[in-house]
């Protein structure tokens, strides 16, 4: 795609002004990091608070009589038993049990279900669930909305002077309220690991509200290259990377995202195959590791056993500012998932030890109760 | 000192050319978490991979300028990455070679020319 074909957030103006390297994303220009880089950018988002532009992320509304039963026929979530204010991670999924994407559904107040979807994803996602529940809800697309992440540990001291209801939100909780002189959808929710919040408001108001928190010295902008780092030292899987169309929940170590209810019931897309899966094992499963010595290993990288036969492939990789050391997600046999388990990783011809370790790398401090 | 387009500088003494890239790459680059250097006795023609640069982000090559045999890579980079954009043009270089060929050398851009390269980038 050109760059004339871009499109731009309404927050393209704001990204220039504030030095950034844009690049493309997700078929927009996005500020892959600002003037201090990315690793100082995370380090930044870990120790105070970052804010990250991620309009370009789908946005909707799901109406209809009953829009929560109506979304259990395209994902595998409870979300007939999701609580006014609550927002919950999820999968649409295809009939062989793949993921088309992930999201995040919430409740913030009585108008439906708020969607928001990967942006790279969110044409297809929106075509698929208009096609698959077509006649039980009505998708509005929220293009006059932008999205903003404010995330790390001095993100609540930081919104709740502009938006006093998020104080008393706990992690997962979302809500519309008042916010920044206008009507904002917050989430007590993020990518990094960190505590934090997702900030829906109008695009028209979007670049007042990117000023006024950075004009709090505790808050500075934060690219796409620390989301990518932090989200990976979180062990959050990336659509698109770790996780495809070929990918189940449970290959993809996100099994959480399948309620018990559910399970239970076997009511959902593919729900055979993860059936199975879950009962008996599956061929190959999303694992964290750190690498111990050499290189960074990248997306594509091979895995291989102590005896150098290939046995997976990593899907995201880099390294981690926080650890000082190059860390990576990959997929692997089961035999291999267990962590201690030491493997190979081979970068430019060189096998590197690897060793399988507990996710996330870096411990989540999210706000669970107030 | 004299450039490539792919921003490694090379600055000839004797019959021996040190090699590193220039400030404007490692400010693109970003900060430097990993250099992989090539090992003495290595054969490497101008235009080939000569080192491998890593940020946070990603990996990127480093060309060899020049034609001729490695007699040194850079060993300290190994514990000291972030070198490369400290100094880039001074102690983050990255390898010395022996020349096959010195007018490969002259055949590269001067100071003023590489400046006036960056103008058009």
């Amino acid at each position: 795609m050109s760059d004339e074909n871009l499109k731009t957030t309404p927050l393209n103006a704001a990204h220039i002004a504030a030095g950034a390297r844009m690049v493309p994303f997700a078929g927009y220009s996005m500020p892959v990091q600002y003037k201090d880089g990315v690793l100082k950018e995370h380090l930044w988002t870990r120790e105070n608070a970052g804010l990250f532009d991620v309009s370009h992320m789908g946005q909707a509304r799901l109406r209809g009589v009953s829009p929560l039963s109506a979304f259990e026929e395209v994902t595998p979530g409870d979300f007939i038993g999701l609580k006014p204010g609550k927002q919950r991670y999820s999968v649409l999924l295809n009939k062989k049990g793949g993921i088309i994407d992930d999201l995040m559904a919430a409740r913030p107040d009585d108008d439906g279900l708020f969607v928001v979807v990967n942006g790279a994803c969110k044409d297809d996602d929106f075509k698929v669930i208009d096609n698959e529940l077509a006649g039980q809800v009505r998708i509005e697309r929220l293009e006059d909305r932008a999205l903003l992440a404010l995330q790390g540990p001095k993100a609540a001291e930081v919104l709740v002077q502009h938006a006093p209801e998020a104080a008393s939100m706990v992690f997962m909780d979302a809500r519309t309220m008042s916010a920044f002189g206008t009507e904002a959808i917050v989430s007590r929710s993020g990518y990094t690991g960190e505590d934090g919040y997702e900030i829906s408001v109008p695009a028209s108001e979007a670049e007042r509200i990117w000023n006024t928190l950075l004009a709090d010295e505790r808050v500075k902008p934060i690219g796409l290259g620390a989301r990518d780092s932090l989200r990976l030292e979180a062990g959050l899987p990336l659509y698109g990377h770790d996780v495809d169309e070929s990918v189940s929940p449970v290959e993809a170590d996100l099994a959480f995202s399948v309620s018990k209810k559910r399970r239970d019931a076997r009511d959902f897309p593919g729900a055979s195959r993860i059936a199975k899966e879950l009962a008996e094992g599956v061929s190959r499963k999303r694992v964290g590791f750190v690498v111990l010595e050499g290189a960074p290993a990248r997306e594509g990288a091979e895995i291989a056993d102590e005896e150098g036969n290939v046995i997976g492939v990593v899907t995201s990789g880099g390294f981690s500012p926080s650890l000082g050391k190059p860390i990576a997600m990959g997929f692997v046999p089961p035999a291999y998932a267990g962590p201690g388990s030491k493997l190979k990783v081979i970068v430019r011809g060189k096998a590197q030890t690897a060793e399988v370790t507990a996710m996330p790398f870096v411990p989540h401090r999210y706000v669970r109760k107030l | 000192m004299r450039f490539t387009k792919d921003h490694e500088w090379v600055v000839v003494e004797g019959d021996v050319a040190t090699i590193g890239i220039t400030a404007y790459a490692a400010e693109q680059l970003g900060d430097v978490v990993f250099v992989e250097v090539p090992e003495a006795g290595k054969s490497v023609k101008a235009g080939d991979n000569l080192a491998v640069v890593e940020s946070v982000k990603a990996a990127s090559d480093v060309y060899a300028p020049i034609s001729g045999e490695v007699v040194e890579g850079n060993a300290a980079l190994g514990d000291a990455p972030e070198t490369v954009n400290d100094q880039p043009e001074g102690l983050g270089w990255f390898a010395k070679i022996k020349l096959a060929n010195p007018a490969e050398v002259e055949a590269l851009m001067d100071r003023d020319a590489y400046e006036e390269f960056l103008g058009t980038l």
